[in-house]
């Protein structure tokens, strides 16, 4: 799962070594940190904002130890989808399942299928689907995506992408 | 005042085209300080030739009564090879497996140490390391502007206009037929098959359709433009290639109402060289509909440039033509 997460720092030496050992104990990856040097909150500390990568069943663990290290954990979130892509698939997407479709994406814990509009013209005619997908990076819409392409390769569907991506 | 003595191999649509714009531009060409004088006019039947300069008006005539401009048994090729003159407008049609008698008489041209001036993609797809080569060895000018797009200035802008630019990138419709086809057939809602025939009643798709709408000819315009504004050496067998044939009413509708509409897109990049139906943002500079050419050109310095106009036409294309000529003679 990947989480978003606000700490404050006290504005003394040694306090960046405080709030990252906790997550290598705890066997979080982190991903980006955001070290708001200029900026101080009203209890005279540093708003530094992670994100990182852990079990569900380690985030309490995490946050422990992060406080008893004296870091004030301010926010945890699941980290918001940032990346979206609409596609079209053309051809027998229902009856090559379009339900496996779905889950190839969402298993991957990354992206994920949030709207899908489907035309059925008849039993023997090609149907039309729209499909959006977000992801939560860059990096990952395109793993997606190269999922998605050998899915309709293997099916034999065409899938028409927006101008400026590659799949 | 300077003669430029000229041949028109084929004399087709386009090879039509060029005799009426020659003639309509006569004047303003002279007051540019050149005399087109075309010594020779062939097509497939045979040839007229007059080192004096041929009756273009009368050439007109002859092939929209009698269907041939021939007066001789004489082939374009013998005409290139034997007649003494400077330009060889190469307007035969295109034949992308063996490059057809176009490549020929290019090669010719280049051996008797002509300039050409061509609309022909056939050689140019197959060939364009060896032509350049061959242009290059005998001091000639090879100019192929029309071969992209029709009357939407494309090579030429990168070329020139756009001179000390990188070119990232080109994207764009290059296909006049594919995008009259997913216009109508989001406009009336009708198949694919329906707006096909359409298009053949109206003579926007050729009868026999499957080098437009399997996407073929918009490959050969992308090795085109890959091969004289990338400075590659790509070929037909380096694109990847979809048409439109699967494209369905239902997902251009679809599409529609999600903000895009569905375009054969032809995309070069030192990535590669891409033929696909992609979707476009409606207010998107490259969503035109009609039969219209668009194409994008992402510059490094100027960044993003669009241009669009008419793909094809026999006017349009020989306006490509006459700005190739005018370029080539004006200022040396």
């Amino acid at each position: 799962m990947r989480i978003s997460m606000d700490i404050e720092l006290k504005d003394v030496p040694g306090q960046m070594l405080l709030a990252l050992q906790p997550l290598s104990e705890c066997r979080a990856n982190l991903i980006t940190v955001v070290h708001h040097h200029q900026k101080r909150t009203p209890r005279n500390t540093m708003p530094v904002q992670l994100v990182l990568e852990t079990r569900p069943e380690n985030l309490e663990l995490l946050k422990a130890r992060l406080e008893a290290n004296g870091i004030r954990v301010v926010r945890v979130g699941e980290q918001r989808f940032r990346e979206s892509v609409s596609v079209v698939l053309i051809g027998h997407v229902i009856h090559t399942g379009i339900q496996d479709t779905i889950d190839r994406i969402d298993k991957t814990g990354f992206a994920e299928v949030v709207d899908l509009s489907l035309s059925m013209p008849g039993i023997e005619k090609p149907s039309s689907a729209l499909i959006k997908i977000d992801a939560v990076g860059k990096e990952e819409l395109q793993k997606a995506l190269a999922i998605l392409r050998e899915v309709s390769a293997k099916k034999d569907l065409l899938m028409v992408l927006p101008i400026g991506i590659q799949a | 005042m300077k003669t430029i003595r000229t041949s028109i191999i084929g004399f087709g649509a386009i090879g039509q085209g060029v005799a009426e714009v020659l003639l309509l531009k006569k004047e303003y060409l002279r007051s540019l300080g050149l005399e087109v004088r075309v010594v020779a006019v062939a097509d497939s039947k045979g040839a007229t030739f007059n080192p004096n300069g041929v009756d273009l008006a009368k050439c007109l005539v002859r092939k929209r009564e009698i269907g041939t401009v021939a007066l001789e048994k004489l082939s374009g090729l013998e005409l290139i090879k034997r007649l003494d003159h400077e330009l060889v407008i190469e307007t035969t049609p295109t034949n992308i497996e063996t490059g057809g008698v176009g490549l020929q008489n290019m090669r010719a041209a280049f051996e008797t140490g002509k300039d050409v001036v061509t609309s022909n993609k056939g050689p140019l797809t197959l060939k364009y390391g060896e032509l350049q080569e061959a242009a290059k060895a005998a001091g000639s000018k090879f100019r192929f502007e029309a071969s992209v797009g029709g009357a939407m200035p494309i090579i030429n802008l990168v070329n020139e206009v756009l001179a000390g630019n990188e070119v990232k990138g080109i994207k764009g419709i290059l296909n006049g037929t594919c995008n009259y086809i997913l216009s109508r057939m989001l406009e009336e809602k009708a198949s694919y098959k329906d707006i096909l025939a359409e298009s053949m009643e109206l003579g926007i798709a050729e009868t026999d359709p499957s080098y437009d709408v399997e996407g073929i000819d918009t490959a050969c315009k992308l090795v085109i433009l890959a091969n004289a504004l990338f400075g590659l050496d790509a070929t037909y067998n380096d694109v990847e290639v979809t048409g439109i044939t699967k494209i369905t009413p239902d997902a251009l509708e679809m599409a529609q109402e999600n903000g895009y509409v569905i375009k054969l897109i032809g995309e070069v990049s030192r990535k590669g060289l891409q033929v696909a139906p992609r979707l476009v943002p409606i207010k998107h500079p490259l969503a035109v509909g009609g039969t219209l050419n668009v194409a994008s050109v992402d510059t490094e310095l100027a960044g993003e440039i669009t241009v669009t106009g008419k793909g094809a036409g026999p006017i349009e294309t020989a306006s490509a033509i006459l700005s190739d000529l005018i370029s080539i003679y004006r200022e040396c």
